[in-house]
């Protein structure tokens, strides 16, 4: 499966057939702070993940602040 | 998953109401939301014209989009901050948006009316980037809303934005900031427009997840000047005790609201009076914005006499005039797009 963590603008191979949940906690992601997006869909972490698919992690966190 | 209301598939999980909702019924618990903060905090209504502050990220479009479809009458205002390829890129999202939806947006150009970007006026002045970034932003919005009729402007902030400043303040005691943070900052002189925050009982990964389901079109990249902002510490903190408490952020801001900020509102009332330069509001003879832009252009004619011995235009404070001079009465030069007919 290819996960392509958008704001590390990297993509990895992982092993599919696990929850999203497992996917970012192997790769150390808070769940927190990221969407999971398959297509244009967002996931939920407890989504099963194939070994033909491929994921965007899409940062959530805006920083400075005015 | 289970959406909560129709069973079907969930698309978004909400840990801190134990919720998960499919497309449709996310974005009606999202309007819910910023129905209850307008109506609840009387924001403003229907009758009233917006100005929203629109960055071309998710969380203003967000806001610009949820208002619209809402029914509330407003206008969009960017503000390029001259911040490189950053500050094309997040207008180019602005406009985008205006465009497709036929709605006013509003522009206005710091590094075409000053002179200088914001990094100019960090640089010269000592401020870290995002304090020059904040001070410009808020002086310029407020100035566009008093200089074109908007009674309110509502900016994208949301509960992480304001949980993580409130983190900041108790974690420093800024009381008379911790007095001042509030959802709604009335407009306590005839020269400073209401301020309010419509989002602020929804989390970034809520406004960021309605981003994606309405198919908005904002800039996923991060400012490159927010690398190291203490903001995000507080928010890299916070979120790492949202996962293990959900609800951590919510409680520790909307306590503050109920608990906290009576203790300490109390305690800051300065009187106003109007900047002698510009004539907005400021507790000082010279207001905080038109100082920095004094000392910004100051800084850039010594470097650039230094440089040169001909003398030739240099950048000026205050939009267009050399510091000492008499000031413009004319508001900032701004330009509309977005509307079909309107020149871009």
């Amino acid at each position: 499966m290819k996960v392509l963590i958008r704001h590390q603008k990297r993509e990895v191979e992982v092993a599919g057939r696990r929850r999203v949940r497992d996917v970012l906690a192997e790769l150390g992601i808070n769940p927190e702070t990221v969407l999971v997006i398959r297509g244009t869909q967002l996931l939920t972490h407890d989504v099963h993940l194939a070994d033909d698919d491929r994921i965007e992690l899409r940062p959530v966190v805006s920083g400075g602040g005015a | 998953m289970r959406c909560q209301k129709c069973k079907g598939e969930a698309s978004v999980e909400i840990r801190r109401h134990h919720a998960a909702f499919c497309n449709e019924h996310f974005v009606e618990f999202f309007d819910r939301q910023v129905e209850r903060s307008i109506e609840g905090e009387r924001m403003f209504t229907r009758d009233d014209r917006v100005l929203v502050v629109v960055s071309g990220g998710k969380d203003s479009l967000a806001l610009w989009d949820v208002l619209r479809r809402l029914g509330y009458q407003t206008t969009g205002l960017y503000i390029n901050l001259g911040i490189g390829e950053y500050s094309h890129e997040s207008q180019r999202k602005a406009e985008g948006y205006a465009a497709g939806q036929g709605a006013e947006l509003l522009i206005a150009d710091i590094p075409h009316d000053y002179g200088m970007s914001v990094e100019d006026f960090a640089r010269a002045t000592g401020r870290v980037s995002c304090s020059a970034c904040g001070l410009s932003k808020r002086y310029l919005f407020n100035r566009v809303a008093m200089d074109r009729g908007f009674p309110v402007v509502a900016t994208g902030h949301n509960l992480d934005d304001e949980a993580a400043v409130l983190l900041g303040n108790l974690l420093h005691w800024q009381t008379e900031y911790l007095a001042r943070q509030a959802p709604v900052l009335q407009s306590t002189h005839p020269q400073f427009a209401k301020k309010v925050k419509p989002l602020y009982r929804i989390a970034e990964r809520e406004t960021a997840a309605y981003a994606v389901i309405r198919g908005i079109d904002y800039i996923v990249e991060e400012c490159p000047n927010s690398v190291g902002a203490k903001s995000l510490l507080y928010k890299d903190a916070l979120n790492l005790l949202e996962q293990a408490a959900p609800g951590t952020k919510q409680s520790l801001y909307w306590g503050f609201l109920e608990r906290g900020r009576p203790l300490v509102e109390a305690l800051v009332s300065p009187s106003l009076r109007a900047c002698i330069h510009c004539g907005q509001p400021t507790t000082a003879e010279v207001c905080a914005f038109c100082r920095m832009t004094e000392r910004a252009a100051e800084r850039m004619r010594v470097r650039l006499a230094l440089a040169s011995s001909t003398p030739g235009p240099t950048p000026t404070p205050g939009g267009g005039t050399p510091a000492g001079e008499d000031r413009p009465e004319t508001p900032a030069p701004l330009a509309e797009v977005g509307r079909p007919g309107r020149p871009a």
